[in-house]
C-alpha cells in the first residue's frame, strides 16, 4: 500500500482555481518532490495534504485512511522557519514542545531530542535561544523538531528558500543523510528545479495556477548524492533540461 | 554613577523646591520639609494598619481581579472569531465609560463599602489588560498556529504554551495602564466614599486644613505608584526575557 495517495485534488479559494487536479502516490521511504512555477499552487496543495485546508475537491489517503484534520503521524517544516519557532524557548525546548501531548516519560523525551539535535548537527547549540542562531541553524531547529516527532510522513514547503547557497547545499545533503538514518519518507516542494533532481527518487512537476500534474519522472542518479560530482553528472543535466522544458511550456 | 548622578537630581529639586515654597510662604504649597514633618508624624502610626495597608489590598486585589478577567475574556476574543462578532462591540462601548463616573452608580449599589471600591477599581482598570490581550492574541503567527495544529498540540498547551507567552509583551503593556488606573480610582473612591485608606486619609486632612499633612498622603500615593510600577517591570523583565535579543 502507498504510504500517501492524493486523487484528484483541487482546491479553490473563492473564486481563484488555486489546485486543479492533482493525482499521486508516494512509497514508503521515498523522497519525492514537487517542483513547479512559483504561485503555482505548490503550498495550497501541501496544506491540502497536511489536513491544514479542507480540500474543495478530491481526496488524499495516508496509509489508507482518508484525512480529514492533520494526521498524527505527519509532520511539516515551513519555510518562514523563524516564525515556526516558539522565541521564548530553547533550542531543546523547542524540539521537545510538540512531544509533550505524545504520551512519553522525560527521559523518552530526552533521548528523541538529543538524537534528533544530533542528526542536525546541533547538539551543541541545545540551550540557546532561536534569536542566537543563524537562519540555516534555525532551519535545522525546525528540521529537528520534526525529526524528534517521528513522522511516517514529513512535509517541507520550500525548506532552503530563506538561506544562503551554501547553507543550502549542506541543509540538502543533511535532509538525504538524515532520511535515510531515520527512515522517513519525504514529500518536498520547491520551486527550484536543480534541488528537485538533486534530491528526488521522484520528481512531480506542476503546471502553473491551477496546478495539475504534468509529468513524473525517475531520478536514477546514484546514492549517495554529492553536491559537485551529482550535479556535474550527464544524467542530472538531462533531468533538469527536461524538467525545465516542461515548466517553460 | 548614574544612580548618584538621579539622587543628585532629586536632591536640587527639593532643594528649589523648598527654597521657592519658603520664599512665597503660600499655606496652599507647603515646604517639602514641613510634609515630610507630617509625614513622620502620619504614616507610621496606626494609620499603616489602618489605612495603607488596607488601600494596598484593596488596590492590588483589584487590579489582580481585573487582570485575571481581561487576559481570559482578551484571549478568547482575540482567537475565538465567534465571540470577537458578538461580543467585541459590547466591550468597545463599555470602556469609552469614564471609570470615575461609576463611583456613584457602585456606591448606590454596594453602599460605602470596600466592595464599592473594589468594583470600581475592576471595572476602571479592566480595559486596557482586556484590549491588550485580545490585540496580544491576534498576533499569533499564522505560521506559528499552523505549526501548533500540525503538531496536534492540546488546547491547554496552545493556549498556555503559545498564545499566552506571544501575547506577553502586549499583556504587560496592558498591566501597567491598568495598575495605573486601579491607583487613580483606590484614590478617588476612597477620598469620596471610604471610612478608611490613604484617599480617606487624605480627604480628612483636606477637611482639617491640614495642609502639610494632605501633601504627605499625596507624597506617599505617589510613592506606592512609583514602587508597585517598579514591581511589575521587574516581573515583566523576568518574564519577557526572551523579547529582548
Ligand atoms: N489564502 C488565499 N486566498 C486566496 N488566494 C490564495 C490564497 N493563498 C494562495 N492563493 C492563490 O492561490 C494560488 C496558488 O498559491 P500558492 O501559495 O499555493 O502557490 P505556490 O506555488 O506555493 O507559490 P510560491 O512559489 O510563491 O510559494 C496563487 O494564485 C495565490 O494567489
Ligand atoms: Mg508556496
Amino acid at each position: 500500500m502507498s504510504m500517501l495517495e492524493v486523487t484528484g485534488l483541487g482546491h479553490t479559494y473563492g473564486s481563484v482555481d488555486a489546485v486543479s487536479d492533482v493525482s499521486f502516490a508516494v512509497e514508503p521511504g521515498e523522497l519525492v518532490c514537487i517542483v513547479g512555477p512559483s504561485g503555482s499552487g505548490k503550498s495550497t496543495l501541501l496544506r491540502c495534504i497536511a489536513g491544514l485546508l479542507p480540500a474543495s475537491r478530491g481526496d488524499v489517503f495516508l496509509h489508507g485512511d482518508r484525512v480529514s484534520g492533520v494526521p498524527s503521524d505527519l509532520a511539516v517544516v515551513f519555510q518562514d522557519y523563524s516564525r515556526s519557532l516558539l522565541p521564548w524557548r530553547t533550542v531543546f525546548g523547542n524540539v521537545e514542545f510538540p512531544l509533550r501531548d505524545r504520551g512519553l516519560s522525560t527521559v523518552e523525551r530526552r533521548s528523541r531530542v538529543e538524537e534528533a539535535l544530533a542528526w542536525v548537527g546541533l547538539s551543541g547549540a541545545a540551550g540557546k535561544h532561536p534569536h542566537e542562531l543563524s537562519g540555516g541553524m534555525q532551519q535545522r531547529v525546525s528540521i529537528a523538531r520534526a525529526l524528534a516527532y517521528r513522522p511516517a510522513l514529513m512535509l517541507m514547503d520550500e525548506p532552503f528558500a530563506s538561506v544562503d547557497a551554501q547553507t543550502r547545499a549542506d541543509l540538502e545533503d543533511l535532509v538525504l543523510k538524515v532520511r535515510l538514518e531515520a527512515g522517513m519518507t519525504v514529500l518536498l516542494v520547491t520551486h527550484d528545479i536543480d534541488e528537485s533532481v538533486y534530491l528526488a527518487d521522484r520528481v512531480l512537476v506542476l503546471s502553473p495556477s491551477p496546478a495539475t500534474v504534468v509529468e513524473t519522472l525517475k531520478v536514477d542518479l546514484a546514492s549517495p548524492r554529492d553536491q559537485i560530482t551529482t550535479r556535474g553528472s550527464e544524467s542530472f543535466v538531462r533531468l533538469r533540461t527536461e524538467i525545465a522544458r516542461l515548466i517553460r511550456r | 554613577m548614574n544612580a548618584w548622578i538621579r539622587a543628585g537630581v532629586l536632591f536640587c529639586a527639593l532643594l528649589v523646591w523648598q527654597w521657592v515654597t519658603v520664599e512665597v510662604g503660600n499655606p496652599y504649597f507647603p515646604p517639602p520639609l514641613r510634609v515630610a514633618e507630617a509625614a513622620v508624624r502620619l504614616w507610621p502610626s496606626h494609620h499603616f494598619a489602618a489605612d495603607v495597608l488596607p488601600s494596598l489590598l484593596r488596590v492590588l486585589g483589584g487590579w489582580a481581579a481585573a487582570s485575571v478577567l481581561g487576559i481570559v475574556i482578551g484571549v478568547l476574543l482575540g482567537r475565538s472569531r465567534a465571540a470577537a462578532d458578538y461580543f467585541e462591540f459590547v466591550f468597545t462601548f463599555l470602556r469609552t465609560l469614564p471609570p470615575p463616573l461609576l463611583v456613584p452608580v457602585f456606591m448606590l449599589i454596594f453602599g460605602i463599602s470596600t466592595e464599592m471600591e473594589v468594583a470600581t477599581i475592576v471595572f476602571g482598570s479592566v480595559w486596557p489588560v482586556l484590549l491588550n490581550s485580545v490585540d496580544g492574541a491576534r498576533s499569533v503567527d499564522p505560521v506559528m498556529a499552523d505549526t501548533a495544529r500540525v503538531f496536534r498540540l492540546s488546547r491547554a498547551r496552545w493556549l498556555f504554551g503559545v498564545v499566552l507567552p506571544a501575547a506577553g509583551p502586549k499583556i504587560f503593556a496592558g498591566l501597567r495602564v491598568s495598575l495605573s488606573i486601579a491607583l487613580i480610582l483606590m484614590v478617588i473612591a476612597e477620598v469620596v466614599g471610604a471610612t478608611s485608606g490613604i484617599g480617606y486619609q487624605l480627604g480628612t486632612a483636606q477637611g482639617a486644613s491640614d495642609l502639610p499633612g494632605m501633601w504627605s498622603w499625596i507624597a506617599l500615593i505617589s510613592l506606592l505608584g512609583y514602587l508597585l510600577n517598579r514591581g511589575l517591570l521587574a516581573v515583566e523583565h523576568r518574564a519577557l526575557v526572551w523579547s529582548r535579543p
